[in-house]
C-alpha cells in the first residue's frame, strides 16, 4: 500500500535531506574541514527513508559505519548531525563519536557502530527489551552484506527467531564490501535466502525504490508487532561513491568498472521517488523543488549552525565515562 | 548474621533483586536448571522471561544484554572468563565505549558474572585470569569479591549500578563461608578497599584468590614476628589508590599477589602507582608475585608452577625485609 500524501513528501525531503548532507561532507572533506574516514550513503537514500518511514518514532534502529542516512531518515535533526562531524559540543554525542557514531537517541537511535555487524546483537537485545518488558516498539538494524557474514549477525538472528523477538534484519545489500563484491563472499545468490535456515521469512526487495522498501518494511513490522517474530529484508542498493572519503587508494583500485557504476547510477533512488510522486498526482513539479530548495537551505543551515558551534572544552575529555559517578 | 557460601550469596544477590526490580533480567548458559548453583530457584520464581538459557552464542548475547540495557531491563549475564574471548567484540568495543562514544547518551547498565576457574587441571583454555584485560579497558567497573559478604554486597551494588560491571568470581573464594547480612538493602560500595589484617611491617595487597594467599603467608609470618597488613581491594575499577598508599606509608613496604599473569598486570599496575606516588615511603624495591608469564599446562606437575602461592608470598615478604 502506497503511504498517503504527506508521507510520500516527507520521504522525497528525508531522502534529499540526506543527499544533500552528504554532498556537503564530501566538498567539507575534500576542503579539509571534516578530519577522519567518512562513508557517504549516496545512492542508498531509499532504503534508510523506506524503512523508517514504517517505523513509529518510539521504535528503534542500530546503524552502522555507513550510517550518515539512518539518524535522518528516522527523524533526528541535521544540525546535530553535521555539528558532531565537526566535532562540536553540539553534536549529538557532544563531538565524541564522529562519522561512524552518529546516533540521536532522542529518535530511537540505538547506536551506529564502526565495527561492521556489531550492532546487530544489539539491536536484537532492544527487541528482547521489547518482549519482556511487553511492550510494543519493535526495533530495526541496518548492516550490509558484508555484515552479513559476521557470525554476530548469524548469532542474533538465530536469538531473534528463538525467542520470537520484534527484530528487522534490514540488510543494505550495496554489492560492496569495501571492494569485495557479495558474489565473492557470500555462498548464497541473495542474502536473504538464508532466513528459511533461521525460520524467518526473508525477502529481497528493490532497495533504490522507496515505496517498495516501505511495503516490505512495513509486512515485517506488523509481524513483529504482532509478537510472530523477526524478518530479514534484503534491500538491493548501490553505493554511487567509494568506500570512504580519505581513502585514495581504493580509487585506484578497479573494484567496478566505469559502465557498472554509470549503469547503477541510472537508477537514482532519489529520480525514482520523484518519478512517482509526479506520475501518481502525489505532487506537482512545483511541490517537488521546493522539497528540494527548502532541504537545501536546511543542510547549509546546519552547516552554518555546526561551523559556529564551540568544540567541547579540555574537561570534556574525562567526562561521559560512567554513570554513576560522572 | 547467617552464614553462608560464596555462591549461595551471590545467588541470595540476584533473588533479592529480581524480587526488588522486575527490570533485572537473568541471561546465560544453562542458568535454568542452574548447573553452577547461583541461579537455582529463579526461573520456578521469576518465570521464563526473566531467567533466559541462550544459545551458545557470546557475542550474540553479550551484545543483546547490552541493547535489552538500552530499553530498560537490568540484565545479569553469567558467564566464564575464557568465553570473554568470544564475546570480545561486544564487550570492548560496544559493553565499554557505547556510553562516552555516544556522548553520555548510552546508559548500560548490565552486570557480567564470570566464574574464574583456574588450579583445577582445566588447561589453557579454561583458566583464565582476564581482568587485568578489561581493568584497562576504560569504561567498565572490574570487581573481584573475595569472600560471600562481599560477593552479595557488591553484586547488589553492581545490579543497582547504571555502569557495565564485570565481577570475577575466582575459584579459591568461590568455595569460601562466611557470615552475610540478609537485609535487602545490604550493599558493599564500589572502590573501598578492605583492610583484612593490620600490621605495621610490610603491606600485602591480595587481588581475587590473591587474597588467600596473602592471608595465609600473613599468619604464617606473625608466627616469626613479622607484622603484615593484608588488604583487599574488591574493586580494580574503580581502585583505592588511597587505602594502599596510606597502608604503605605506615609499612614502607608492598607485596602485591595477583593469580593473573604478570605482565601487564593489576600487580605491576599497583606497584607502579606506588612507586609513583608512595616512592618516598619505601624502604625497599615492590615485589610482584603473579602467575609466570607462560600458558596454564595441563599436567598436575606443571601447573601449580605457574601461580602465586603462600610459599611464594612469604618469600617476597623476607625479601623485602632484608
Amino acid at each position: 500500500m502506497l503511504p498517503d500524501n504527506p508521507a510520500m513528501h516527507e520521504m522525497y525531503r528525508r531522502m534529499c535531506l540526506i543527499r544533500y548532507f552528504e554532498e556537503t561532507v564530501i566538498e567539507i572533506h575534500s576542503a579539509g574541514e571534516l578530519i577522519g574516514p567518512a562513508h557517504p550513503y549516496i545512492g542508498e537514500e531509499a532504503v534508510a527513508v523506506g524503512a523508517c518511514a514504517a517505523l513509529r518514532n518510539e521504535d528503534r534502529i542500530a546503524g552502522n559505519h555507513r550510517s550518515h542516512g539512518h539518524p535522518i531518515a528516522k527523524g533526528g535533526n541535521v544540525k546535530g548531525a553535521m555539528a558532531e562531524l565537526l566535532g562540536k559540543v553540539d553534536g549529538f554525542c557532544k563531538g565524541k563519536g564522529g562519522s561512524m557514531h552518529l546516533a540521536d537517541f532522542s529518535v530511537g537511535i540505538l547506536g551506529e557502530s564502526g565495527i561492521v555487524a556489531s550492532s546487530v546483537p544489539i539491536a536484537t537485545g532492544a527487541g528482547l527489551a521489547a518482549k519482556v518488558l511487553k511492550k510494543d516498539f519493535v526495533s530495526l538494524v541496518f548492516f550490509g552484506d558484508g555484515a552479513s557474514n559476521q557470525g554476530a549477525c548469524h548469532e542474533s538472528m538465530n536469538m531473534a527467531s528463538l525467542w520470537k523477538l520484534p527484530v528487522i534484519f534490514l540488510c543494505e545489500n550495496n554489492q560492496y564490501a569495501i571492494t569485495t563484491s557479495y558474489k565473492n563472499s557470500v555462498s548464497v545468490d541473495n542474502v536473504a535466502d538464508r532466513a528459511p535456515a533461521y525460520g524467518m521469512p526473508g525477502v529481497t526487495v528493490d532497495g533504490q525504490d522507496a515505496v517498495a522498501v516501505h511495503e516490505v518494511v512495513s509486512h515485517a513490522v506488523a509481524r513483529a508487532r504482532a509478537g510472530d517474530g523477526p524478518s530479514l529484508v534484503e534491500c538491493m542498493t548501490y553505493r554511487f561513491e567509494d568506500h570512504s572519503l580519505g581513502l585514495d587508494r581504493i580509487r585506484k583500485v578497479a573494484y567496478r568498472s566505469d559502465e557498472e557504476v554509470a549503469e547503477a547510477m541510472k537508477r537514482d533512488p532519489l529520480d525514482i521517488h520523484r518519478a512517482a510522486m509526479l506520475k501518481g498526482d502525489i505532487a506537482t513539479e512545483a511541490e517537488c523543488d521546493e522539497i528540494e530548495n527548502a532541504a537545501r537551505a536546511e543542510i547549509a543551515d546546519a552547516l552554518e549552525f555546526a561551523r559556529n558551534s564551540p568544540y567541547p572544552e579540555p574537561e570534556a575529555l574525562f567526562e561521559d565515562m560512567y554513570a554513576d559517578d560522572g | 548474621m547467617p552464614e553462608i557460601n560464596y555462591i549461595n550469596a551471590l545467588a541470595a544477590a540476584t533473588a533479592e533483586e529480581m524480587r526488588r526490580d522486575p527490570t533485572v533480567i537473568v541471561m546465560g548458559e544453562d542458568l535454568r536448571l542452574s548447573v553452577y548453583g547461583a541461579s537455582a530457584g529463579l526461573v520456578e520464581e521469576f518465570g521464563e522471561d526473566r531467567v533466559i538459557d541462550t544459545p551458545l552464542s557470546e557475542n550474540g548475547f553479550f551484545g543483546a544484554a547490552l541493547g535489552a540495557s538500552l530499553c530498560g531491563l537490568r540484565p545479569i549475564v553469567e558467564t566464564v572468563t575464557s568465553f570473554f574471548w568470544v564475546g570480545m567484540d561486544q564487550m570492548i568495543s560496544q559493553a565499554a565505549k557505547m556510553r562516552y562514544m555516544f556522548g553520555g547518551q548510552a546508559t548500560l547498565p548490565v552486570v557480567f558474572r564470570a566464574r574464574m576457574f583456574y588450579a583445577r587441571g582445566a588447561a589453557a583454555h579454561h583458566s583464565d585470569r582476564n581482568y587485568n584485560i578489561f581493568m584497562s579497558t576504560p569504561g567498565l567497573k572490574v570487581i573481584c569479591p573475595t569472600n560471600p559478604y562481599d560477593a552479595k554486597g557488591l553484586m547488589k551494588s553492581a545490579v543497582r549500578s547504571n555502569d557495565v560491571c564485570l565481577i570475577f568470581e575466582d575459584g579459591i573464594a568461590s568455595s569460601s563461608r562466611g557470615e552475610v547480612p540478609d537485609d535487602p538493602d545490604f550493599l558493599v560500595p564500589f572502590g573501598v578497599a578492605n583492610t583484612l589484617r593490620t600490621g605495621g611491617d610490610c603491606t600485602i595487597v591480595g587481588i581475587a584468590g590473591g587474597v588467600d594467599h596473602a592471608m595465609k603467608a600473613a599468619d604464617q609470618l606473625a608466627i616469626e614476628g613479622i607484622e603484615c597488613e593484608v588488604i583487599d581491594p574488591r574493586t580494580l575499577v574503580p581502585l583505592d589508590e588511597v587505602a594502599i598508599l596510606e597502608s604503605v606509608e605506615r609499612t614502607g613496604r608492598l607485596v602485591v599477589v595477583d593469580p593473573a599473569h604478570t605482565t601487564c598486570s593489576a600487580a605491576s599496575e599497583i606497584a607502579a602507582i606506588v612507586a609513583r606516588k608512595g616512592f618516598w615511603s619505601l624502604q625497599a624495591p615492590i615485589i610482584t608475585v603473579a602467575s609466570a608469564q607462560v600458558n596454564i599446562p595441563y599436567s598436575p606437575a606443571l601447573e601449580p608452577l605457574v601461580y602465586p602461592t603462600p610459599d611464594k608470598v612469604i618469600a617476597a615478604v623476607r625479601e623485602v625485609m632484608g
